[in-house]
């Protein structure tokens, strides 16, 4: 019967499974002792992995967000204190991450960047009932549950839903640019751009136009050369690529340097300085891309934003850093207007948020926790951001 | 057959590229028998280096390409001595778990001090001119990249086949016992493969620096895979076989993307690799030793 | 412990008593609150870490083929219970098997071509299988691509995580310590000589790389059942290289060394949580000098079982 020494051995191991899990995290909850002077906001962001680059600008938009709130006085007499964690670009890290952080009794989490970590975060914040500030998750099921259509409660975004942005551009290119025919290139590692797509295909199609050619890349490829070829041989008038700035301005450098001539469009993940250093400014004249507001907006909040952010990180602020600022400020209005960081009362007040000044545009969050606020479009004309 | 061409060219450079990354990997692979996964990120320090010398020094592309060869042969050479050597005598997995750590180490060591944000190399670096050959589109990045490879891969030939050096290396690939006792100092034979492994990485590195225009701290990861991948098609430990492989890789990816689909690129890609393995169990120039009983 | 050991129900007994006793004691922690909601996943972590150490070590360790493709796995199985439970509604125990069936049967299909190669050659084409399983999931609207299945029901709960590790632990150290385990181990020792003794290797190879497949999809119907989303993406090599360290970690060849390595990986990660900026840094650190100074990983190829402990229990061995 050498079952018995496995058994033994079994034993042994889920003693030792017990006690290390117990250890692991045994000194944080001794230090939060309700100390009842500061309001703890949890970030949770992708800071390794492979979309660090999004989660740690998102992270620096909050952590900057938050400093100059607590150097006017804090919320409500207190002041913030940001606990910045890493989930590693995974949803179960993310899950995990966010139960630590509601053990150390956060009134409110920030992130994460994309929608698959924020769904893996849900199930715990929506079971602990501490409201999730998605700053860029774009996915029309983040905080609608697509089965039931029930909202789901504690989660809030601060973006536009991937099919805002994808019919927006459908119909700019067929009303604004007059195009009939339209080819997609976009990004098919995540569902931000494969969502995007969806939604420009179908309200392309829909009214009239066609798609001549679907193909897509993947995140972290460098050279388009071969699929741009191919399409440039179907001759689209209007090239949609949906992406992020570290893939499409490669992209468009590629293409325009190969001598394809047409507008290309794209959404918000193109909104970074890098654009026009990576694919020089006469690579992309003629092209436009959906977004919130653009750096250049003379608007004095952008400009003290972008100023300020510049001062403290050395960069200019991609689309990223912005929504992370405008999530840590709305969530630090709705402490405020909830008169106590209650995370239900935090929650409610989200949810009533009307006419919120944010950089990326005034924001009322509708029933379906989404934010109602408009898209421009912008057009890069030799190197600068010209709206539509 | 025009856009055949124009496919040629864009998948001869794109190989070109891979078939210096693998080069560094199947030396190392030949001398020690390790998948050296820290590869990709060597070539991620060297084009960091490449783009600190352009926009801190202010050096020419081929400067910045040679600093860059210098520093990372330095670095090859010391993650040797302080990661690989102490295991040289233990498994080659727990070497391999080793270098995975290494390539975490470089990755992460580097987002802590240069954030995780893509910079953008200076266009001023590498001035663009398009030719037009007979329709075909040629940038003179095209002509940069592969005249620059071609070179250094004649320059490695010559020190593998020509000097002393290489004449230690293959004893020491061929038999490292015996190459010791014909007085090779297997140590130092070893130290040069790591420095000249990871110069030829770096070299990649700043290419794909100017020819793309962007780099980031995991921007090796890819690279280094589908050059380890190339490295394995051709016969992994032979040189011609990197060479041969990279070019193959780099053809075979711009084909699928160009008439297949490039949804389906990498799939494809590892697809035909194994095939070829199927047939061909030790790769496009791998010998078939038979069995050492 | 080669010769035949007598049966001794105390020492039996009081073996299946600790487990239910750990058993029980967690579930009432669970049900009376006590444990908290971060504890709860990363135990679940550890349980599915456990099984997916445990069966890359039978593919890895005991046969000695090097396989990078174990996620590849993982996903296959998390796909096929979530297409059961979450598309069809079927109840999860009906996942857990549709898990394990098509696993096994990716494991079977991958392994009968790819299990004549060697060393190197293999690692890369399983790798190169691994990433063909994450590309075509990718792009199979069915499954929603890239975005993956969301909103999935949490029916892994403690008795079926714990239950899992057991049936997975017992079945792969008996089948190692069958005649089949024997033959398993010969191949990894001396293929051409087992082949000589007449042991049919491609047969073993065969069997180990489906076993382990198998238990790899069970690993990923629980994950899938625990975390609420799956999308290819989780499943990259960059997982399969992670179940490797675990497995490398604990000793090649060692059960217990891999559970060991499991359990202080997955805690080990939570730990660094709380320095984000250094984690991975840290995490680099000690998995290098862990293998400076330990190549043969935490136990080697021992295991730590009854010889350990004999003498506590009164055993004369």
């Amino acid at each position: 019967m050498r079952i018995r020494r496995k058994v033994s051995m079994l034993v042994l191991m889920l003693f030792m499974l017990s006690i290390v899990a117990g250890c692991s995290q045994g000194g944080d909850n001794g230090a939060a002792q309700q100390e009842g002077d500061t309001i703890k906001v949890g970030i949770n962001t992708e800071l390794s992995g492979p979309v660090a680059s999004y989660g740690s600008n998102a992270a620096n938009g909050a952590l900057l967000a938050i400093e100059e709130i607590n150097a006017a006085g804090g919320v409500l007499g207190k002041q913030l204190d940001p606990l910045s964690r890493d989930c590693k670009s995974i949803p179960d890290e993310a899950m995990s991450v966010s139960a630590a952080l509601v053990g150390e009794k956060i009134v409110a989490q920030i992130g994460p960047l994309t929608s698959g970590n924020v769904a893996g975060s849900t199930p715990v914040m929506m079971e602990n009932q501490i409201p999730l500030l998605a700053p860029a998750a774009t996915a029309v099921n983040v905080t609608v549950d697509e089965k039931t259509n029930k909202v789901r409660d504690f989660i809030f975004r601060v973006c536009y839903r991937d099919s805002d942005q994808g019919q927006r551009m459908a119909n700019f290119a067929l009303e604004d640019l007059n195009v009939k025919n339209a080819a997609i290139y976009g990004s098919t590692s995540d569902d931000y751009a494969t969502g995007l797509a969806k939604y420009f295909k179908e309200e392309f199609t829909s009214k009239g136009g066609t798609i001549v050619a679907e193909e897509g890349f993947v995140n972290g490829d460098k050279d388009f050369r071969a699929t741009l070829t191919k399409i440039k041989s179907a001759d689209p008038e209007f090239i949609y690529v949906p992406g992020y700035y570290t893939e499409v301005a490669v992209l468009i450098k590629q293409a325009r340097e190969m001598g394809i001539t047409c507008p290309i469009g794209g959404g918000d993940g193109w909104d970074s300085p890098d654009m026009v250093s990576v694919a020089g400014a006469e690579a992309l004249n003629n092209t436009y891309f959906t977004n919130h507001y653009s750096v250049e907006d003379p608007d004095p909040a952008i400009q003290s934003f972008v100023e300020a952010y510049k001062a403290k990180y050395n960069k200019l602020p991609d689309s990223f850093a912005a929504l992370g600022y405008d999530a840590a400020r709305l969530l630090a209005d709705a402490i405020e207007r909830a008169g106590e960081a209650d995370p239900v009362k935090v929650k409610e007040a989200l949810e009533a948020t009307k006419d919120f000044p944010g950089i990326t545009g005034t924001m009322s969050i509708d029933e379906n926790h989404n934010p109602v606020k408009n898209i421009v479009v912008i057009e890069y004309k030799d190197g600068n951001l010209i709206s539509r | 057959m025009q856009e055949f061409l124009q496919q040629m060219v864009n998948g001869l450079s794109l190989g070109a590229i891979y078939a210096l990354i693998a080069l560094g990997y199947t030396m190392v692979y030949g001398i020690i028998m390790l998948i050296n996964f820290a590869h990709g990120d060597i070539l991620m320090v060297g084009a960091y280096i490449g783009f600190f010398s352009v926009v801190v020094l202010g050096t020419n592309i081929f400067v910045a390409m040679a600093i860059a060869m210098i520093a990372c042969a330095v670095l090859g050479v010391v993650i040797e001595k302080v990661a690989y050597r102490p295991l040289r005598n233990s498994t080659r997995i727990a070497a391999l778990i080793t270098a995975i750590g290494v390539s975490f180490f470089l990755e992460y060591t580097t987002i802590f001090f240069l954030t995780p944000n893509q910079r953008v190399y200076p266009a001023e670096a590498f001035p663009v001119t398009n030719y037009d050959v007979m329709g075909i589109t040629l940038s003179s990045k095209d002509i940069f990249v592969f005249i620059s490879a071609v070179v250094l891969m004649v320059i490695l030939q010559y020190i593998i086949k020509r000097t002393k050096t290489g004449k230690a290396m293959r004893a020491v690939s061929l038999d490292k016992e015996a190459a010791m006792l014909m007085g090779i100092s297997v140590d130092k034979t070893i130290s040069i493969t790591f420095a000249i492994g990871s110069a030829l990485a770096a070299a990649a590195g700043v290419m794909i620096g100017v020819y793309y225009n962007s780099i980031n701290p995991l921007m090796g990861i890819i690279p280094g895979l589908k050059a380890f991948v190339a490295a394995v098609l051709g016969g992994i430990g032979i040189i011609p076989g990197a060479m041969v492989g990279g070019f193959l890789m780099g053809i075979l990816e711009t084909l699928v993307s160009g008439y297949g689909s490039s949804l389906y690129r990498d799939a494809v890609a590892f697809g035909v690799l194994i095939i070829i393995l199927l047939i061909k169990p030790t790769g496009l120039f791998g010998k078939n030793t038979g069995e050492k009983v | 412990m080669q010769k035949t050991q007598h049966f001794k129900p105390v020492q039996f007994i009081i073996e299946v008593g600790i487990l239910v006793v750990i058993f029980t004691l967690v579930q009432y922690l669970i049900s009376a609150g006590l444990l908290n909601q971060y504890y709860q996943i990363n135990l679940a972590s550890i349980c599915i870490n456990i099984i997916l150490a445990v069966s890359l070590n039978l593919i890895n360790g005991f046969t000695g083929q090097l396989s990078l493709g174990h996620a590849g796995f993982m996903a296959v199985g998390a796909y096929a219970s979530v297409i059961m439970t979450t598309y069809m509604e079927l109840p999860f125990i009906v996942g857990i098997i549709a898990a394990c069936l098509a696993a096994a049967l990716a494991g079977f299909i991958i392994g009968v071509p790819t299990l004549r190669l060697r060393g190197d050659y293999l690692a890369i084409a399983t790798l190169g299988f691994g990433e063909i399983i994450r590309v075509v999931l990718q792009n199979i609207d069915y499954v929603n691509g890239p975005a993956g299945i969301m909103g999935i029901s949490k029916l892994s709960t403690w008795p079926w995580l714990f239950g899992s590790v057991v049936i997975t632990i017992l079945v792969i150290v008996n089948l190692v310590n069958s005649s089949y385990g024997r033959a398993i181990i010969s191949v990894r020792e001396d293929e051409v000589a087992a082949e000589l003794m007449g042991v049919n290797t491609t047969k073993y190879k065969v069997l180990a790389f489906v076993v382990g497949a198998m238990f790899a999809g069970l690993a990923g119907a629980l994950y899938a059942h625990y975390f609420y989303i799956i999308k290819p993406e989780t499943f990259n090599f960059m997982k399969s290289f992670d179940i490797l360290v675990m497995v490398v970690l604990g000793g090649l060849g060692s059960t217990t060394g891999a559970i060991i390595a499991a359990i202080f990986i997955t805690v080990l990660t939570a730990a660094l949580q709380s320095f984000p900026a250094i984690r991975m840094i840290l995490y680099a650190v000690i998995l290098v000098t862990v293998m400076i100074y330990r190549p043969q990983g935490l136990m080697g190829n021992r295991e730590l079982g009854r010889r350990t402990f004999g003498r506590l229990w009164g055993d004369k061995k």
